[in-house]
């Protein structure tokens, strides 16, 4: 355990010095995305304003607040892809990997966790020039921010953990393209990165809720800007433990067989 | 200049049509953009009845022309601005220098990625269906004039894509900018009548998304003005010239890869 410990700091900082040599493209990117949350800013904050203030319980300011912090799960919720794994296994890298004493997972887990460090301090003045510009209201409680921070981990956790069984599906098979399309329309949909699923239709909602997308999106986001009480918090914290252990469990099994699928074909 | 054009269009789509599963892989991702789009519609139309004075099929008619151009854009403009981009920093862009056909044309049509075609399929589906219900259809001279518009909102798109991959003579790493671009062109999605004043302006003269998608959606739905058209006109010409002495500005200045 205490092995584990120091894996993770060193990799973490061997993380964060690689991705600081990148950060102009690294800010690039991020200034990209912006694009997609401004949009459906703009488009439902004209909406609130047109139906009397506001739509579900959020207002043109409550609108503003949720996909400002948008900005900021979205960028956490970047892992490692599921497309990247057809390169690993023909470039090789995967059987390296696998001669490793620490199992995979724990690679991409620090890796990007160290990425998230450097995108954080590129983020924070893009998220402050759009606060200035769209006034977005926070009723942002201490509990809800020491509550938002766990909640990015679980976030991070239970994302990285998905796609990567997703990925694992190339083990089997390199026709991969339409399931993962599919998956992340889902996703889009069902996580509240569209829009906050109390707008969705109820049918729509009562899907969401057996689904873990929720709680590597919408959640996190509902927590800072101060929509939860605090029961529904930790109800929340709970729901994230809960996905952690189970998307766990089912990828150290999908693991178990597909390593033994993998090395049967030959390196 | 034509018979290059066709003839690369004729090799490359020969080449891909030996691929067909990868129309149906196409297919399957444009239905499914096209899906959620409709579905986003669909969340936004379940709250409202109006936006920005835009009706459900108007924005109808938008996601249409927005998948249309896309489709456009994905078949020609941004293979080929890839293609150049790779070249310029792997120097094989000398090799374009050495033929006799002038650069511009050979790095703007020697690409073709045909099975994008599904996105125009689908763009038009969308589009005659919103045309279907709008109070008002357009007219024999609305449809010639959104042809028009089409392809002077295209060759728009296409100078300012040059403009941007010609910077790579200088700034060589260029495909952090040109993911910005995807970005913005998402905002064509709705029209830029929704957004606040000073981002319109940067949507219609800076990245010119709105000239691309908006203004041919404004011909359909009945809104276009005589001197949009006439702006529409004057910002083609002046994009194509721009990006054609921008060019052979570039070229001058380029060193070449090998001393």
């Amino acid at each position: 355990m205490k092995d584990l410990l120091t894996f993770y700091v060193q990799s973490l900082k061997t993380s964060i010095m690689s991705t600081f040599q990148y950060r102009t493209g690294q800010a690039f990117y991020i200034l990209g995305m912006m694009a997609e949350p401004v949009i459906y800013l703009v488009v439902w904050s004209t909406i609130a304003n047109a139906q009397g203030g506001s739509i579900a319980g959020y207002t043109a300011g409550g609108f503003a607040a949720y996909y400002i912090i948008w900005t900021l799960v979205r960028n956490i919720n970047i892992v490692f892809t599921p497309y990247g794994w057809e390169w690993r296994i023909q470039r090789g890298e995967l059987s390296g990997m696998l001669l490793r004493p620490l199992h995979p997972l724990h690679y991409d887990l620090s890796f990007f966790a160290g990425m998230k460090v450097v995108m954080i301090t590129i983020w924070l003045p893009i998220a402050v020039l759009l606060t200035l510009v769209f006034h977005p209201t926070f009723n942002a409680t201490p509990l809800s921010v020491i509550v938002f921070v766990f909640a990015l981990v679980g976030a991070y956790l239970i994302r990285s953990m998905l796609l990567w069984l997703l990925g694992m599906i190339t083990f089997w098979t390199t026709r991969v393209g339409a399931i993962y399309e599919l998956y992340f329309a889902f996703e889009l949909l069902l996580s509240g990165r569209l829009v906050p699923l109390a707008l969705m239709p109820g049918w729509v909602q009562k899907i969401a809720a057996f689904l873990p997308f929720q709680w590597t999106f919408q959640y996190p986001i509902e927590a800072l800007i101060g929509q939860l009480s605090p029961v529904q918090l930790f109800e929340g914290l709970g729901m994230q433990v809960l996905w952690i252990a189970g998307s766990f469990a089912l990828l150290r099994l999908v693991w178990h067989f597909g390593v033994r699928h993998f090395s049967s074909v030959g390196n | 200049m034509f018979r290059i054009a066709w003839l690369f269009f004729r090799v490359g789509t020969l080449n891909e049509l030996q691929y067909r599963v990868n129309f149906l892989v196409q297919l399957l991702k444009s239905l499914i953009t096209l899906g959620t789009g409709i579905i986003g519609l669909e969340v936004v139309f379940s709250h409202t009845t109006t936006l920005a004075g835009w009706t459900r099929p108007d924005l109808l008619a938008v996601m249409g022309v927005y998948t249309l151009m896309g489709g456009l854009i994905n078949i020609s403009i941004q293979p080929n601005m890839t293609q150049l981009l790779e070249d310029v920093q792997q120097g094989t862009f000398d090799y374009v220098l050495t033929k006799p056909a002038d650069a511009q044309l050979q790095v703007s049509v020697r690409k073709v990625q045909i099975w994008s075609v599904t996105d125009i399929l689908l763009g038009l589906g969308v589009l005659v269906y919103a045309v279907t219900q709008l109070k008002e259809g357009p007219g024999l001279l609305q449809a010639l004039m959104f042809v028009a518009l089409l392809i002077m909102g295209g060759l728009m798109i296409y100078s300012f894509w040059l403009i941007m991959t010609t910077g790579a003579f200088w700034v060589v790493r260029m495909e952090n900018i040109l993911e910005l671009f995807q970005g913005v062109y998402q905002a064509g999605r709705w029209p830029v009548a929704i957004y606040p004043n000073w981002l319109q302006v940067g949507l219609t003269f800076i990245v010119p998304v709105a000239f691309a998608v908006t203004v041919p959606a404004e011909d359909i739905t009945g809104r276009l003005t005589g001197a949009t058209l006439l702006e529409t006109l004057a910002v083609t010409v002046l994009l194509l010239a721009l990006s054609r002495w921008f060019w052979r500005f570039g070229l001058k200045r380029y060193s070449g890869a090998s001393s």
